[in-house]
């Protein structure tokens, strides 16, 4: 009974939204990769970059938006690294996507180490506070978990709502689509099918980016290791969920957290019977079988992961 | 300047890439040396000292390096049918398990009878996890690169849960690790009084093993013709699912006998850190390793002297040892590049 009466407290779903943020950005950007046509791999590197690049500038005195800006320039750095190996080069993008999140987990921890060797506890930053939003916030139940939150969870919906006016409202969102479904029909308008490719990679990176300085400046007020935990990775499969739609992964975003907020509070009722650690399987468990559900629905964008040599068929 | 066909592969790239992916991560860690405020040429000194100046410490990069040709001939094999394993991790700790369930006492054979029986255990466990993922693969076309990633985590959560429970040790002052395995189920020292086991011959053995079925055996051609072009494989008869599958298999295996190494050679217990990435670090092993399973015993050893190197490094220069973490990585990256060009060449125009 307990178990359904959780359901319908503010709280859950107020956890739901705050868990969703950064698979919000992330997800957007690699929906915005994958919609050019490039996987990226890369993802949970570039979050752990983005997640210690923003808290680093900060804690260093630069002022939370800077530190945004700074985190997302990091993750567009990586992307264009992706970009470069995979577009012109046309290289495997899983092995390159895996590299990438190599390279960028281990540069990060070599920074971290580097800029504090042997201290047990990392220093913390003063993140960014909850904002509500007057009157709206009044509303019972919806405005606890919608309109308490921080200035980075408003920045996601509306960062969804952005990313798909440009994706299917404008010229430049038309040449993604495009590119990511048939190259050369791109190349015969004249774009750069290259530049378009890496450009798409860039900015979804940046997202991505963002995403994982969530975690380190809105979440948890510090970086630790291995602290995306297999977001990114998670991220890929809401993609998919969502069958690369913004409205739909943003759906697929907040079903997953609400179910990651709910075994989070299951854990304590039930934590008696069973042991934590099946709780804390139930949302990889739950991507797979999201993929497995998706797959004979999945419109792959057709020129997924196949690189574009000008002249070849 | 663009990219233009050769009209043969040149061979000799096959050489020169690993060259420029080692030197490109030397130059890499250079930079990285600098920014630590460290002059590079004592950096590169103590990697190489900590790795192979003494015989303490080659010995030491050969036990490290044990583990890593188990999970890279693992990659190769897979990678090889363009099978994107990437859950050697979890394969790693699926051979772990078993090593502990038959290995602490619950089968009281003598060594020659109990060793070959954990280790086929072993591998059935790792290769079962990695069927799986192919199945969906074939199936219904889920992109395995991503399930073999989402099972690491749930198998290491798994080996959390069985440490706290089935598994763990009643006299481990409530540690969550397992029992020691019983002296039966050890690996021998190859060295007495070393670290050095039997582990690293059984590598080196399977690295000759799977070189023969890829240059000697019909099921090493068809790996190499489903790889090549899946389709192209399906119309000259070759059943493409099966060999996926039996790929799998041996894939899956062969990660798994990381792990029994690991607890029957060297640590004797299972822990939660049983392994620092080793799955992971497996796939660059195989890049590096062009794939090629002799070569794999190289890439490996040259892997395991950077981080065996670096964490004594890390002691004596106070350069953080994520060092080698980056420069494997720098590796990685650069041989994929390298070894375009036995395909292309650059045209400058």
């Amino acid at each position: 009974m307990q178990a359904i009466q959780i359901i319908f407290e503010a709280s859950l779903w107020a956890a739901a939204i705050r868990i969703a943020s950064p698979l919000i950005f992330a997800t957007l950007g690699e929906l915005i990769c994958e919609r050019a046509g490039v996987l990226n791999l890369g993802i949970e590197g570039i979050m752990t970059v983005g997640a210690f690049a923003g808290w680093f500038a900060v804690y260093h005195g630069a002022d939370l938006w800077t530190g945004i800006v700074i985190a997302a320039l990091a993750g567009a750095a990586f992307g264009l690294l992706h970009g470069f190996l995979t577009v012109p080069l046309g290289l495997s993008q899983h092995v390159t996507g895996i590299g990438i999140t190599l390279l960028a987990t281990s540069l990060t921890y070599y920074a971290y180490r580097l800029a504090f060797p042997s201290v047990t506890s990392p220093p913390k930053i003063a993140t960014f506070a909850p904002l509500e939003i007057p009157l709206l916030s009044q509303i019972p139940i919806l405005g606890d978990a919608l309109f308490r939150q921080t200035p980075l969870t408003y920045l996601a919906f509306v960062a969804v709502i952005v990313v798909a006016y440009v994706l299917y409202r404008t010229p430049i969102g038309l040449a993604v689509r495009t590119v990511g479904e048939n190259p050369a029909a791109v190349e015969a308008q004249g774009i750069d099918v290259t530049w378009l490719r890496i450009g798409a990679v860039a900015v979804g990176s940046a997202f991505m980016a963002i995403g994982g300085a969530f975690l380190t400046m809105s979440a948890f007020n510090s970086f630790y290791f291995d602290m995306v935990n297999g977001r990114g990775w998670i991220c890929i499969a809401l993609v998919v969920f969502g069958s690369w739609r913004p409205g739909k992964a943003l759906l697929g975003a907040i079903l997953f957290a609400a179910f990651d907020a709910y075994q989070l509070r299951l854990q304590q009722l039930a934590g008696a019977y069973l042991p934590y650690q099946v709780f804390l399987m139930l949302p990889y468990i739950l991507s797979i079988l999201a993929l497995i559900a998706m797959s004979r629905r999945a419109g792959y964008p057709r020129a997924l992961m196949i690189p574009y040599r000008k002249g070849e068929r | 300047m663009r990219l233009e066909p050769r009209i043969e592969a040149a061979s000799s790239i096959w050489v020169v890439a690993p060259l420029v992916a080692v030197a490109a991560s030397f130059v890499v860690a250079a930079v990285l040396a600098l920014a630590g405020g460290a002059s590079p040429l004592s950096v590169f000194a103590a990697v190489i000292k900590g790795a192979a100046g003494t015989q303490f410490a080659f010995l030491e990069t050969l036990t490290r390096a044990t583990p890593l040709i188990f999970t890279g001939l693992a990659a190769a094999v897979a990678f090889r049918a363009k099978l994107w394993n990437i859950g050697g991790e979890a394969q790693l700790y699926a051979g772990a398990i078993m090593t502990i369930v038959l290995g602490t006492g619950a089968l009281p054979l003598p060594a020659p009878v109990l060793i070959p029986m954990i280790m086929a255990a072993a591998m059935l466990a790792g290769a079962l996890l990695l069927l799986g993922p192919t199945f969906l693969k074939t199936r219904f076309g889920v992109d395995e690169v991503v399930t073999t990633l989402l099972l690491n985590f749930v198998m290491v959560l798994f080996v959390s849960m069985l440490l706290d429970g089935a598994l763990k040790d009643p006299m481990g002052l409530g540690w969550p690790q397992s029992k020691k395995v019983i002296e039966a189920a050890q690996l021998p020292k190859l060295i007495h009084g070393k670290r050095l086991h039997l582990g690293f011959v059984i590598a080196i053995g399977a690295a000759l093993i799977v070189w023969f079925i890829n240059a000697r055996t019909t099921f090493g051609y068809e790996m190499r013709a489903v790889g090549f072009n899946p389709r192209a494989a399906r119309f000259a008869g070759i059943p493409v699912n099966r060999v996926m599958a039996k790929t799998a298999l041996l894939s899956g295996g062969l990660a798994a006998l990381a792990g029994v190494s690991e607890v029957a050679g060297l640590k004797g217990n299972l822990t939660l850190d049983l392994s620092p990435g080793f799955g992971y670090t497996g796939i660059v092993v195989a890049m590096l390793a062009v794939l090629h399973p002799v070569g794999v015993i190289a890439a490996a050893i040259f892997v395991a002297a950077m981080f065996v190197g670096a964490d004594a490094m890390s002691r004596t220069v106070g350069v953080p040892n994520y060092i080698a973490n980056v420069m494997v990585a720098t590796a990685l990256l650069t041989m994929v590049t390298a070894m375009l060009f036995t395909r292309f060449r650059l045209k400058l125009r």
